[in-house]
C-alpha cells in the first residue's frame, strides 16, 4: 500500500524529529505536517537545521530520534520506494559535468527505472518546461547559474514526483532567474505537486509558501501562513525613521530616549535607524513630529516576513 | 547496472582515444622493453628455460597496465563523484542505493580493464610474444587483478577529503608495485627482506598466473593459490568499501 488510505492524511509527518552529529544537535525534536498539494517552507538563518531536516525527508540521512513518515511510509524501511516518488533539488547543483544537458536527465530517468525511450520523451518535455531546449546538447559547465538551477529542477521532475523537495532553490541567482524559477514552481504547484522548500529569502517564502515554519538553533520557533505570522509577531505597518547624526554623536538614537514611548506597540533601535511597529505608521509619524522629533527621513511600509524573521531569530550574524 | 550505464554514456564520447592509447601503449612498452631491453637479456643466454625476454615481460605488462588503469579509475574519478561534482550524492536521491554505486562503478572499472587487456592481447599476438594459447586466459586474470586493486582503493578514496592522499598512494604504493612485483624481473632477485612484501601484493599474484599461462606452464596448485589471493583481496576490499562508502555518504 503506497497511497495513504486517507487523502487528507499528511504527506509528511514528523514528531520529535531529531538529528545529531556527535554531540552537535542539528535538529532538535521538531514536529510538523505537510498536507498534499501545499507549498511548505522551512525558513531560518544558516545553520538552523533546515538542510538536515530536508535530507531526512529525502531519506538520505537517517533520523537520530523521533518519528518521520513520508507518503505514510517509514524512511528506514522504504527509503527506495519513497525516493521513487520524490523530486530533490539539492543546495549544490550536483550535475554531472562529463555529460551533456539532456544526458544529465536521461541518466536520472534510468536511475528511476524508466526506459531510454520514456526518459528521452520526458527529458525533451522538461527541457522545454525549463526553457533549456536550445542547450540540450551542450556541456553543463558553461551554463549560467540560473540555467544550471533550472536543469536541476528538470532533473528532479524526471520521475513525475508528487512531492518536490527544494533546498534553497534560488540562492545565488539574479532577479530574472529567480522569477523564472518561481514561475515554474508555481506552475508545478498548480498541477498538484506538493512543494517543500527551505529558504532564507523572505520574499521567496511570501511568494511561494502557503504555510511555513521558522527554524532557529535546531528548533521550530513559529509556524503558520506568511500572513498569520506577520499578524502574530509584528504589527501591520512599520515606520522607519532616520535621524541626521549630530556632531560628535556616536549613537544617533541616544536623544530619543523615551520620546517615542507610548506611541507604538514596539520600538526597535538600530545603529542607522529606528523601527516603530504600529498599525498606523502615518499617525505615529505625525505624533512623533508633534513631540518635536525631526527625523531626516520617514518611511512607512507594510510589515514583511523579514520583520517576523528578524524578530524571531535576532539580528546578530549567525556563522 | 544503471550506475554503470552512466559511465558508458560518458565513454561513448571518448572511446576512440581509449582505443588509440589502448593499442599504442602496449606496442610501445613491448617494443622498448621486450625487443629493446630484451636484446641485452637474451644475449647472455636468455632466461632459464630459454624463454625470450619479450615472452617473459608481455603477459606481466598486460596485467600491470590493467591494474594501473583500475587504480587510477578508483581514485580521482570516484573522488569527483563523491566530493567535487557530487554526482553520487545526486544519484542517492533516486531509488539507487549506496551499494549500487559501488557495484556499478566496479563493473565499469572491470569493463575498462577488459577492453585494455583485450587490446593488449591483440598486440601481444601480433608481435608473437606468447608461447601458449593459454595466454587468452591472461585477460580474465588481468580483470581480476584490476578489481582486486579497485575495490580496496575505492574503499580508501571514500575516506579521503581531497586528492592529496592519492599522490602518496601512487608514489609509495602503486608505482613501486609496478616496478617490483615481478613484472620486469623475478622477485627472487629482490633482497630477501622485501620478498614477503611482494607476496602480499595482489599484483605479484596476477603477474605470476598470467606469465605461467602465457609461457604454457601447467601449475594448477600455483594458479589456485594466486587466484585465491586475488579473490581474497577483492572480497576484503569490497567489504571495507561497503563500510567506508556508507560512512561517507549516509550521514
Amino acid at each position: 500500500m503506497l497511497e495513504p488510505a486517507d487523502q487528507t492524511a499528511p504527506l509528511i509527518r514528523a514528531r520529535g524529529l531529531t538529528k545529531r552529529f556527535g554531540s552537535f544537535t542539528a535538529v532538535d525534536e521538531i514536529d510538523f505536517d505537510v498536507a498534499p498539494g501545499e507549498a511548505f517552507g522551512f525558513l531560518g538563518p544558516n545553520g538552523a537545521g533546515k538542510t538536515s531536516t530536508m535530507r531526512m525527508i529525502g531519506t538520505v540521512s537517517p533520523a537520530t530520534a523521533g518519528e518521520l513518515s513520508i507518503f505514510g511510509l517509514d524512511p528506514r524501511q522504504d527509503g527506495a520506494s519513497i525516493r521513487a516518488r520524490l523530486g530533490v533539488v539539492p543546495q549544490a547543483d550536483t550535475l554531472d559535468t562529463e555529460l551533456s544537458v539532456i544526458e544529465n536527465l536521461l541518466v536520472f530517468g534510468r536511475y528511476f527505472g524508466l526506459s531510454w525511450a520514456e526518459s528521452r520523451r520526458r527529458a525533451t518535455e522538461l527541457l522545454d518546461f525549463v526553457q533549456l531546449t536550445e542547450r540540450s546538447k551542450d556541456r553543463v559547465e558553461p551554463l549560467s547559474g540560473g540555467m544550471k538551477r533550472r536543469l536541476v529542477i528538470a532533473r528532479a521532475l524526471i520521475n513525475e514526483p508528487s512531492l518536490l523537495l527544494l533546498d534553497e532553490p534560488t540562492t545565488g541567482l539574479d532577479p530574472q532567474a529567480r522569477h523564472l524559477v518561481w514561475d515554474r514552481l508555481y506552475r508545478l504547484k498548480q498541477r498538484g505537486v506538493t512543494l517543500c522548500l527551505t529558504t532564507h529569502y523572505m520574499d521567496e517564502a511570501e511568494q511561494l509558501c502557503d504555510r511555513l515554519v521558522v527554524m532557529d538553533c535546531a528548533k521550530i520557533v513559529a509556524h503558520g501562513s506568511p500572513r498569520e505570522l506577520i499578524e502574530k509577531y509584528v504589527s501591520r505597518e512599520v515606520l522607519e525613521l532616520r535621524f541626521r547624526r549630530a556632531e560628535g554623536e556616536t549613537d544617533d538614537s541616544a536623544h530619543l530616549d523615551g520620546q517615542l514611548e507610548g506611541l507604538a506597540e514596539r520600538v526597535e533601535q538600530l545603529p542607522d535607524r529606528v523601527l516603530v511597529y504600529t498599525s498606523d505608521g502615518e499617525a505615529v509619524a505625525a505624533a512623533a513630529y508633534e513631540r518635536g522629533l525631526r527625523p531626516s527621513s520617514v518611511l512607512v511600509r507594510r510589515s514583511t516576513l523579514e520583520d517576523v524573521f528578524l524578530r524571531l531569530t535576532g539580528r546578530s550574524l549567525v556563522e | 547496472m544503471r550506475v554503470f550505464e552512466t559511465d558508458l554514456v560518458v565513454f561513448r564520447r571518448s572511446w576512440h582515444s581509449y582505443l588509440i592509447s589502448g593499442l599504442s601503449q602496449p606496442f610501445l612498452y613491448l617494443v622498448s622493453m621486450g625487443i629493446g631491453l630484451g636484446v641485452y637479456v637474451n644475449r647472455n643466454g636468455g632466461l632459464p628455460g630459454g624463454v625470450s625476454y619479450i615472452d617473459y615481460v608481455a603477459p606481466a605488462l598486460l596485467v600491470t597496465q590493467a591494474m594501473m588503469a583500475a587504480a587510477a579509475e578508483s581514485a580521482w574519478p570516484i573522488m569527483g563523484k563523491i566530493e567535487w561534482d557530487k554526482t553520487y550524492i545526486a544519484a542517492l536521491n533516486t531509488p539507487v542505493r549506496v551499494g549500487d554505486l559501488l557495484v556499478g562503478d566496479l563493473i565499469w572499472i572491470g569493463f575498462r580493464a577488459t577492453l585494455l587487456s583485450v587490446l593488449f592481447l591483440v598486440v601481444i599476438l601480433a608481435l608473437g610474444a606468447a608461447a601458449s594459447p593459454l595466454v587468452l586466459l591472461a585477460v580474465p586474470v588481468a580483470i581480476l587483478t584490476a578489481l582486486a586493486f579497485a575495490a580496496p582503493i575505492m574503499a580508501f578514496t571514500a575516506t579521503q577529503k581531497g586528492d592529496a592522499g592519492f599522490n602518496a598512494l601512487f608514489r609509495f604504493g602503486i608505482t613501486p608495485l609496478f616496478l617490483f612485483s615481478g613484472t620486469f624481473f623475478p622477485i627472487e632477485k629482490l633482497p630477501e627482506v622485501v620478498q614477503p612484501l611482494a607476496w602480499v601484493t595482489p599484483l605479484y599474484h596476477g603477474v605470476a598466473v598470467a606469465r605461467s599461462l602465457s609461457l604454457g606452464e601447467v601449475d594448477p596448485i600455483g594458479w589456485a593459490v594466486h587466484i585465491g589471493a586475488l579473490l581474497a583481496c577483492f572480497v576484503a576490499g569490497f567489504a571495507v568499501a561497503r563500510i567506508t562508502f556508507r560512512r561517507r555518504m549516509v550521514v
